[in-house]
């Protein structure tokens, strides 16, 4: 940590004292004078054909401005080109309860709700279908033209055939993961300002300010320059707030047609609805192994629940195969996944995007597979570890690895082997490692572009301006890349102004999902902030009558190595450059470099470094209740360097946090399309009882190409800690419990069948079908054959 | 055109927040959330859900931490209203300090209600324990940190001596 003065050293970040205070304004602070507000008018039903919309008595109530529906806004959207299969307002039929058909706009927010309820549809019920298997019955009619099968995936690396048949030991698991919500604190809102000039202005709690800005242009038919997109802050994204959602082109429809801002916030019952969140997901796991725990092959198929719009499922399919070969060295591999439209809410990228659910699968599989080869389950990882710098058979290229790393940290510091199998029953120890992208290597639409971009502006008085266009969604995005510059140019974070996340002042990045923002955008900063230190040194150079490259950036000056008396102040360095060059602005970009194997779908998956995360928990099982209580969990996390320790030791800690939900409590759950329980209370979400003691170790494997080495760590530090939960119940009670969340009526079921001598697991028992398409074979990187 | 006035009864109202007298004319339907964010423009005080389920609104009325979403403002007229723009003087309240310090905050829009209880407890209890923090932070949702850096830094905003 020496090297550095900034980087390395947990530090508050620059924003916290304005969000501690209540200054920070998020969208739902805004208000503009004449504002209107926007309330949107919903199916109440999952399935229907839309016969009629009367829109006369809401027009007629006194503060109405204005009323549109599916007519106004004809043009598709959606945030991946492949499935352009949303409306704003739906014009022929609606496909989950919660589809928007109307939009309203009325004086304040009493009127717009008042007026929403007067708009008059009138429906013609279709048949709706809940489920994977019903929605691959055939239907009178498809929820969308293609069908309800919204896409297969099958590929095969290697020869699956071949692995399973010098294995001396095959199983297979069946597992299902239930679906649960992003629940962010913060309900979505926007706030929209159209101008007579043409001219508009949108401020959105949204992760991706790009996405929306396309979309915007592309429904609105204006071009992208006269539209200007700002995140606002975000309270609370995990992925809820990556997609483009109707409200937002609703309020700017609104606001274009009226003249006036309009503002839009959802109520958390539309949160529930808007979702986005993760995939009920089936799963289903063979492997073949050595009789000294050496896996063959490994088959994995998934069947993906995706709600009635595409949304990101296609990459969440892929997603759901992609990733599972990046913690082994697996031989030979065959992943077969669908995507299925249903009548509910859509289902999008919920931290961890897809990947949860096969880690979920695999390591509780590999617990199973560990006792029965007679094997620890630590042991059994560390015989098929992924090395450092590697290909994986599906064509990943694995860099820095600090795996093996993190499972003798948590090993060691939980005492995993001195307890597992050992403890009293009641209470059991589980293990499980992970591994996730930092950042994909393709963006969501095809193009050659940087995905991250900043510029840096300084001028005379040492003022210095940093202008990105990541949105920080909580994670501290923000304080990491004023630290990333703060670094280069010997200042302290906080001396560093941000803009952020506005399509008029700040250059285009991709946006907060796929754990990208430090890596990408930290990079473009670290490239900006160096060529804005090579200005600056030039014009400190020629004052100080010494050779540019034996200046120090140190403490607020710029000085000749050795001799920290010859130097200038931070202001008189950049003042001494701007006489020299002229105005100070200096630029950054970052593309990641290309790595798609060779087949179609090698998009999904690729990624310029990899963390790894490895985790012991520790459970308490109450038989009688069947209650489960994380007592503590250990967990690991490979970052390639901690950019700011106490920020990571937080994104460790909110993973846990949001996994433990995921294990025990969590369910988005329907009944015939309405959500169970659509709000805060009947959501059970883990409050701070059910928090577990959290002993987060950082592992530094320095990656060669992330800023100054780190990789993520908003997403990856979940993964490990659902697996590691299910295999702890199995230590603590020996029942197999193959589903999440595990809720005390499953756990007590298996218990009661554990003590009628039954078998006692509780899973899914049947494949739904398994109608993958034709086999893609794909030939293995160099090494593997 | 002269725009038609919707048909809401409105109320007078006189509400002492942050030490401040406030006389205002709001509809006779709004909570004192509303009333607070859309009235005095006070948008520190947070809404999450209009249910009195997530806590992102916990004010105090007279020291007392409550729900300002299941509040109607008629009921607390007069009463001494504290929101989070109140907290702070020229430096940042103790209990601030440490939710700044100890990282115990992320997005930050469960911060002020999360503050607003904790300082209720630590008013009637200068040393709590972590139980007793515990407790007194159950209504409050949090999604981003796990809520472990936030009993940290209520602890050791105590421990510090609470100001």
């Amino acid at each position: 940590m020496g090297e550095f003065a900034v980087i390395g050293r947990p530090r508050p970040r620059p924003d916290a004292a304005a969000r501690a205070t209540g200054r920070t304004r998020y969208a739902g602070d805004l208000t503009l004078p004449g504002q209107l507000w926007c309330r949107l008018v919903r199916s109440p039903l999952p399935h229907a054909r839309l016969a009629r919309i009367d829109t006369a008595a809401a027009r007629a109530l006194p503060g109405v401005a204005a009323v549109l529906t599916g007519r106004d806004l004809p043009t598709r959207y959606g945030i991946l080109p492949v499935s352009q299969d949303e409306e704003v307002l739906c014009s022929e039929k609606v496909r989950y309860v919660g589809d928007p058909v109307a939009a309203v706009a009325a004086v304040d927010e009493e009127t717009a709700a008042q007026a929403a309820a007067l708009v008059q549809v009138d429906y013609v019920p279709l048949p709706a279908v809940f489920s994977v298997d019903d929605a691959l019955r055939p239907e009178e009619e498809p929820i969308h033209p293609s069908g309800n099968l919204q896409r297969a995936v099958a590929l095969e690396f290697g020869d699956v055939e071949e692995g399973f048949q010098v294995a001396a030991y095959v199983r297979e698991d069946l597992f299902f993961y239930d679906g649960s919500t992003h629940l962010p604190l913060e309900e979505h809102a926007v706030l929209a300002s159209y101008t007579p000039e043409g001219t508009l202005t949108v401020w959105s709690s949204t992760q991706t300010p790009h996405y929306l800005h396309r979309a915007l242009s592309r429904v609105l038919q204006m071009p992208m320059e006269r539209i200007r997109v700002i995140a606002a802050p975000v309270g609370g994204g995990f992925g809820g707030k990556s997609d483009v959602l109707n409200h937002e082109i609703a309020a700017a429809a609104l606001s274009r047609v009226t003249g006036r801002p309009v503002k839009c916030v959802l109520t958390r019952e539309e949160v529930f609805y808007a979702h986005r969140g993760r995939h009920p997901t089936v799963l289903w796991v063979r492997s073949g192994w050595t009789a000294d725990g050496r896996i063959t092959a490994l088959h994995l198929r998934t069947w993906l629940d995706g709600g009635a719009y595409g949304s990101y499922g296609v990459a969440t399919t892929y997603y759901s195969g992609a990733l599972a070969p990046l913690t082994y060295r697996i031989p030979h591999y065959r992943f077969e996944g669908m995507r299925v439209f249903t009548n509910k809410p859509a289902c999008g990228p919920k931290r961890g995007h897809g990947t949860p659910q096969p880690r979920f699968a695999l390591e509780c599989h590999l617990d199973k597979v560990a006792q029965e080869l007679g094997l620890d389950p630590v042991d059994l990882r560390r015989r098929n570890l992924v090395a450092p710098f590697s290909t994986t058979v599906n064509w990943l290229r694995v860099t820095s690895c600090g795996l093996e790393r993190c499972i003798d940290e948590v090993v060691g510091a939980s005492g995993f082997l001195g307890k597992h199998r050992r403890l009293p029953r009641g209470r059991g120890v589980g293990f499980a490692v992970s591994g996730y992208l930092s950042g994909a290597g393709l963006p969501v639409y095809w193009n050659d572009l940087p995905h991250s971009q900043v510029h840096l502006a300084a001028d005379r008085s040492g003022r210095v301006t940093l202008f990105s266009g990541a949105a920080d969604i909580g994670q501290g995005s923000d304080a990491i890349l004023v630290a990333t510059a703060a670094e280069i140019l010997g200042l302290s974070p906080e001396e560093i102004l941000l803009v952020a996340g506005d399509t008029a002042l700040t250059p285009i990045d991709l946006g907060s999902y796929s754990s990208r923002v430090t890596f990408m955008a930290g990079n473009a900063a670290l490239q900006a902030a160096q060529r804005l230190r090579a200005l600056v040194a030039r014009g400190a150079a020629a004052r100080l009558e010494a050779a540019a490259e034996d200046l120090v950036f140190a403490k607020r000056r710029v000085f000749v190595r050795g001799s920290p008396d010859r130097g200038l102040s931070w202001p008189e360095a950049c003042a001494a450059a701007e006489a020299t060059c002229g105005p100070l602005q200096a630029s950054g970009a970052y593309t990641p470099p290309r790595l798609a194997g060779p087949y179609k779908g090698s998009g999904v998956g690729p990624s310029p470094a990899y963390s790894f995360s490895a985790c012991v928990a520790q459970v308490a099982v109450d038989e009688e209740t069947g209650e489960v209580r994380v007592e503590k969990v250990w967990l690991a996390h490979d970052i390639g360097r901690a950019l700011n320790p106490l920020l990571v030791r937080g994104q460790i800690e909110g993973s846990v946090y949001m996994a433990v939900g995921e294990a025990l409590l969590e369910r988005q759950d329907y009944r015939g399309g309405a959500h169970r329980g659509p709000s805060m209370l009947d959501y059970k979400s883990p409050t701070v009882y059910e928090m577990p003691e959290v002993e987060a170790i950082l592992v530094e494997s320095v990656d060669p190409e992330g800023p100054f080495g780190a990789k993520e760590c908003g997403q990856g530090p979940l993964l490990p800690v659902v697996p590691a939960i299910a295999n702890a119940i199995y230590d603590a009670v020996g029942v197999r419990v193959d589903e999440v969340p595990v809720t005390p009526d499953m756990l007590l079921r298996a218990l009661d069948r554990q003590r009628r001598g039954e078998d006692a697991r509780v899973g899914p028992k049947v494949q739904p079908p398994a109608s993958f398409g034709p086999l893609t074979r794909v030939r293995r990187p160099e090494g593997w054959a | 055109m002269v725009e038609p006035l919707p048909p809401h009864a409105v109320t007078p109202l006189t509400l002492r927040v942050n030490g401040t007298t406030f006389r205002v004319v709001a509809p006779a339907s709004r909570t004192l959330l509303e009333v607070l964010r859309e009235d005095l423009g006070l948008t520190g005080t947070k809404h999450g859900c209009e249910l009195g389920e997530c806590g992102a609104c916990t004010v105090l009325i007279d020291g007392e931490p409550a729900l300002a979403c299941l509040v109607l403002p008629v009921e607390v007229q007069g009463r001494k209203i504290l929101t989070v723009e109140g907290l702070a003087g020229a430096a940042l309240h103790p209990l601030q300090q440490a939710f700044v310090d100890y990282g115990a905050l992320q997005c930050g829009y469960c911060t002020p209600g999360m503050l607003l209880a904790a300082k209720a407890l630590l008013d009637r209890r200068p040393r709590p324990t972590r139980e007793e923090i515990a407790e007194a932070l159950s209504g409050n949702l949090c999604r981003c940190t796990g809520y472990l850096r936030i009993v940290e830094a209520v602890a050791a905003a105590a421990e510090g001596g609470h100001g």
